[in-house]
């Protein structure tokens, strides 16, 4: 929504601000300014000049001397131009020497202006510049009567022909204004028109109103002998306003009128567009014409398209209509699409005599989606899917009418056919002052708040508390509504600042987000970034992920209206976000990279989705650079371990992921419950992400470190008498695991095994093929003694006896 | 037997004196009081003497070992503190040589501002709670006043699962599960991931973070409203943050407000950081509409509350300067390492 300052001064005529004001205040009491547009930004010394002779330049076959007079007592100066349209006795803009204008030729507007200084063009002198339209910051669009090409000419426009030398050129083309932009929020309805936004200026700046007023319009005839309504879908339409106006002459709007309209951004065309579309700016109320001599029957009705119809739109479009959408319909045809757009075969034409003027009210929501399906999106649309108030629409045909009337564009026929079932009553609220106050914090009297409701025309019964909503007001409902009213008036930035009271709570992190903050940190510290990737994905990574045809993580929940494939299923695994953020890092030749992210995945409970999908919290990792396997799975049991799962982690090299390097991954067993896998990324997919190094992720299902984290931790004293070492060193098959090595020296250590550390590995000549060696440090320690040598012999016997049953013996 | 102890004495300091190491102070200290020093041979020398000079002879030699030792002692720990000087003096290092840091990771922005948000409401009894992501459109909307066919669900761009589900599009759904627990006052604020429906570009996402926030009680004002977040904006960007609410729309609040903070850059005067209006627009609030609440059975007239919602990608990117929304999703080291 845009308005031009000076409309809205025309209803608010002791409005005195300048820009910056109006936008803080307007900002401040609800209509928030987006920005706004000084036409005459940059625009400094341009005057009315008379070209009284023109000469050629002796130098430049596209350039002319010109003889200007500036100022009313007949001063001269002469300008040099290349404009092909000046003349003499023409009346033209010039900047003179030391002036500024808008822009360049292009119309692209410089900040600020650009400095115009007197000069030799071809050794000639000139002492200033003409302007075209684009230089004076505006377009040939808005002003229809400047050249295309060329200076803009003052004696193409008959309002003009009074100019005189050294008349202000701004003041002249109604450039001294202001455009603001607003963002009008979509339960004010009412303020997408000038008077909506005039109303609010006036109670903003505490300064009357006084809207437009309408007079009574119209021949002695009567437009109901010349047309008859019908409304058959009173639920899509609960209101048809029809006026007639015959006679009707097409000429260009006055240049008040089409200044308005240029301000507004909407180019003037004709008188009845341009009346239309003012009206439309300044009651809200979109309305539209019909040539009344094509309509059949003198008939207009108002029904649901049929099926697959198809409907040929004034743009020359043709359209495939649905059930769902309203049109308007002549005795035998649809002639105009409800509120979107009317048709090619009633458009009005510049031989029209006759027209029918629609004001109407149609179903915001039903004009939404009718033109969401049928792709379209017109000005009315945008204003009738709002929902607008019937009671305007009378109001806003009868002021079009008093401008036909006052514009001599046409004979207005008298009456109207007026098809309105269901009057809209106001609504009336009953107000409390103390509860008003209460939800607010403020201690604001009654008076003080009727006059806020007043100020925007709630009128109130004081006797009975009650405040009268009018109808335009579809935002004011119950009490709640009357204290923003209030509030905005008193002023958002007067309400005091306090802190709630009531009783203490004591706040905190749920127990859920305390573990993952705990692993996030134990990550961070140890040298890893946290990521953060989309939780949407294409189907087409599974593949990239070499997932069997029946693997479950393909049954995904998927989005019914997705940006794209690509965005179109919600992942059921982490790794494609992860090992996409590695190879973007490296593609960027970024080294030793280590990444990881706490995000959810989406595991459906039954597909298609009947109801909400598990989500489960996932630690990811991933890496390359500098590191294997173990260090990947050392950064899993410090941050495992760090979440207070202390029982033991155990691995099963038995994944089964096909992402995964087959010899290379395990999944991780916490309390016999699989809780996470880690393993090297399978070459095949490291080649589909194009990152040529080896890379390890890991990840971790938070669902089960939230449930199995413990932090009763109970001190357990220093050790008071010494600890007996013994060293083994084992041989074995290669294919024996490190892990069922340590589980029987655990399990036949008992008590008094203290530690248990893997000092060497060896595989080589010296044990033979297929044998790998590896050596164990083991501690003993009592509480209560010091241990002998017996003591620990006898553990040890156990020991090496339970290995060499796995066939690992003693080295020789 | 004096003047002989007298001279030795003398020549013992004047030895130490001029002795330039510590090797040559041993040699000094053997030659004169070792077994065969010559203080030694003196009292090897007392059977001449007479029996009653012999205490004060001994007295005399005494008080001689005594100044020579002590002499001694002065001149090794003089000896001790150069050898030290010089040792310190030869281990100077350059200082300004790369120290070795340990390789440590970085949060996320995004985190790190969550972080703060979090510890600032905590600090204020908050408790940061959780909800689905993949969302009802009962709680996502209708719940929260948004019933079917408004404008507001389409201006949301929605993600739709079908017509019951959908990826959630505002953090305010949590406010509903919230208030379906029963417990009475509620002070929380609840972070996540939402959802909509708009394409990749340097100021937009389909995927952000928002912060919810809601308080409900009885007697809790829009002024206490005002004050908390005027609280958090000071905590979050500067002990002088002035803050201003303009009246806004939503459909789960009335009145309802949007809160700029004074640019943080220049300080409210304009730039181009703030476009020179001097505000910067950071969040959303307002009284949680009556209607909400009795579509939770709470007695709308005893209770009131107040919500906020926070974009946490907008935060991010204000106070961390970052000029293109899609940084925060590629996830490039030398982008998060900064952090």
């Amino acid at each position: 929504m845009n308005t031009p300052l000076s409309w809205i001064k025309a209803y608010v005529p002791e409005l005195d601000c300048d820009a910056k004001e109006f936008a803080d205040a307007m900002t401040l009491s609800g209509t928030k300014v987006e920005g706004y547009t000084k036409f005459d930004d940059g625009l400094e010394k341009i005057v009315v000049g008379k070209i009284t002779k023109i000469e050629r330049h002796p130098d430049a076959d596209k350039l002319v001397i010109c003889q200007v007079v500036i100022d009313a007592d007949g001063t001269s100066t002469q300008i040099v131009t290349g404009a092909p349209n000046v003349f003499e006795g023409a009346l033209i803009p010039v900047v003179l020497d030391g002036g500024r204008v808008a822009g360049d030729h292009s119309g692209k507007r410089v900040p600020g202006g650009v400095k115009i200084k007197k000069g030799k063009l071809r050794g000639i002198e000139s002492n200033g510049m003409m302007c075209s339209i684009e230089e004076l910051g505006s377009t040939t669009d808005m002003y229809p009567d400047a050249a295309e090409d060329g200076i803009y000419i003052f004696n193409d426009n008959p309002e003009y022909s009074k100019a005189t030398p050294g008349d202000d050129v701004v003041s002249l083309l109604g450039l001294r204004d202001v455009s603001f932009e607003y963002e009008i929020t979509s339960n004010r309805v009412d303020c997408f028109s000038v008077i909506g936004i005039a109303r609010e200026a006036a109670a903003t700046f505490r300064k009357p109103f006084i809207p437009p007023v309408v007079t009574k319009t119209g021949n002695n005839e009567n437009a109901s002998d010349y047309i008859t309504v019908e409304v058959k879908d009173p639920d899509l339409c609960p209101r048809y306003v029809a006026r007639i106006v015959k006679n009707i002459k097409i000429a260009p709007s006055p240049e008040w009128m089409q200044r308005r309209l240029a301000a507004c951004g909407i180019r003037p065309i004709n008188n009845i567009v341009d009346i239309t579309n003012y009206v439309m700016e300044e009651y809200g109320q979109p309305m539209h014409a019909f040539d009344y001599d094509t309509l059949e029957d003198k008939k207009i009705i108002v029904r649901r398209a049929n099926d697959g119809e198809k409907f040929q739109t004034l743009d020359g479009q043709e359209r495939e209509l649905d059930s769902d959408i309203l049109m308007i319909c002549d005795g035998k045809k649809p002639v105009g699409i409800a509120g979107i757009m009317g048709g090619e075969n009633s458009k009005i034409t510049d031989e029209v005599k006759t027209m029918l003027f629609e004001a109407a009210c149609f179903d915001g929501t039903n004009i939404r989606l009718s033109g969401k399906r049928l792709g379209m999106r017109t000005d009315a649309q945008t204003k009738f899917e709002k929902g607008l108030d019937p009671e305007n629409a009378m109001e806003a045909i009868n002021r079009a009418c008093q401008l036909i009337e006052e514009l001599g564009a046409g004979e207005v026929v008298g009456g109207c056919v007026d098809v309105y079932n269901t009057k809209k009553e106001p609504v009336t609220i009953e107000y409390d002052v103390e509860r008003i106050n209460r939800l607010l914090g403020t201690d604001i009297g009654e008076d003080e708040m009727v006059s806020y409701f007043e100020m925007v025309d709630l009128s109130v019964d004081k006797d009975k508390k009650l405040v009268t909503v009018p109808t335009w007001r579809q935002d004011v409902l119950r009490l709640a509504d009357l204290a923003e009213e209030v509030a905005r008036f008193y002023g958002y930035d007067k309400i005091p600042s306090t802190l709630p009271k009531g009783e203490a709570t004591a706040g905190g992190l749920s127990y859920k987000l305390r573990i993952e903050s705990i692993a996030r940190n134990v990550a961070e510290h140890l040298g890893f970034c946290e990521a953060s990737t989309y939780s949407f994905e294409s189907p087409k990574v599974f593949d990239k992920l070499r997932l069997d045809a029946d693997d479950a993580a393909r049954e995904a929940v998927v989005i019914s209206n997705p940006l794209g494939e690509d965005y179109s299923i919600m992942r059921t695994l982490t790794l494609n976000g992860m090992l996409t953020s590695l190879s973007t890092n490296y593609n960027r030749r970024n080294k030793n990279v280590r990444l990881y992210e706490m995000a959810n995945i989406y595991i459906p409970k039954s597909l298609p989705v009947t109801e909400l999908p598990n989500e489960y919290m996932q630690m990811t990792f991933g890496m390359y650079g500098g590191c294997d396997f173990y260090d990947m799975k050392g950064i899993v049991e410090a941050v495992i371990t760090k979440c207070g799962l202390k029982n033991g982690i155990s691995y099963d090299a038995q994944a089964g992921k096909n992402y995964l390097h087959p010899g290379r991954q395990a999944n991780i067993v916490y309390n016999n419950n699989v809780i996470g896998y880690l393993g090297e990324v399978h070459p095949e997919v490291l080649d589909s992400y194009s990152i040529k190094e080896k890379a390890y992720v890991a990840v971790i299902d938070m669902r089960f470190v939230v449930e199995y984290a413990n932090f009763n931790t109970k001190f357990k004293g220093l050790p008071k008498y010494p600890a007996v070492t013994r060293d083994i060193s084992l041989v074995m098959d290669k294919s024996v695991q490190a892990g069922s090595i340590e589980e029987i020296i655990r399990k036949k250590g008992g008590k008094l095994m203290e530690q248990c550390e893997l000092f060497d590995i060896y595989e080589g000549d010296r044990i033979g093929a297929n044998m790998k060696s590896l050596a164990y440090s083991i501690r003993f320690r009592a509480l209560d003694r010091t241990l002998e040598d017996k003591d620990v012999n006898e553990i040890m016997e156990k020991i090496i006896s339970s290995l060499s049953d796995i066939g690992a013996t003693l080295r020789a | 037997m004096k003047e002989k102890l007298s001279k030795i004495v003398e020549e013992a300091l004047a030895g130490i004196e001029n002795s330039e190491h510590l090797e040559k102070l041993n040699e000094i200290r053997v030659a004169y009081l070792g077994k065969k020093g010559e203080l030694t041979s003196v009292l090897k020398g007392m059977k001449d003497v007479l029996p009653e000079d012999r205490p004060k002879v001994g007295q005399m030699v005494n008080d001689a070992r005594a100044v020579i030792e002590e002499k001694l002692e002065a001149k090794k720990a003089a000896f001790e503190k150069r050898i030290l000087e010089e040792k310190i003096a030869s281990e100077t290092i350059d200082v300004t040589l790369p120290g070795h840091t340990p390789v440590a990771g970085h949060k996320h922005p995004n985190t790190i501002a969550l972080d703060d948000v979090e510890r600032i409401f905590i600090g204020m009894g908050y408790e940061v709670v959780e909800g689905p992501e993949i969302e009802y459109d009962y709680y996502n909307f209708e719940a929260l006043n948004i019933p079917a066919n408004h404008p507001a669900k389409d201006e949301q761009d929605t993600f739709y699962i079908n017509s019951d589900i959908v990826l959630r599009t505002q953090t305010s759904s949590v406010q509903v599960h919230e208030m379906e627990k029963g417990k009475l006052p509620i002070r929380m604020i609840a972070p996540g991931r939402v959802f909509r429906s708009d394409e990749v570009d340097a100021t937009h996402s389909p995927s952000f973070n928002q912060i919810e926030g809601l308080v409900i009680d009885e007697n809790v004002t829009f002024a206490d409203l005002k004050g908390t977040l005027a609280e958090f904006a000071k905590e979050m960007f500067g002990e002088k943050t002035k803050v201003r609410f303009r009246p806004h729309h939503f459909p789960f609040t009335e009145p309802s407000a949007e809160m700029d903070v004074s640019c943080f850059k220049c300080g409210g005067s304009g730039c181009r950081f703030c476009k020179g209006e001097g505000w910067i627009e950071i969040l959303g609030c307002g009284m949680v509409h009556p209607r909400v609440l009795e579509m939770r059975d709470i007695d709308a007239v005893k209770y009131q509350g107040f919500a906020f919602g926070i974009g946490l990608e907008r935060i991010a990117l204000l106070k961390y300067e970052i000029d293109d929304m899609r940084l925060l999703y590629e996830n490039d080291v030398r982008f998060l390492s900064q952090f």
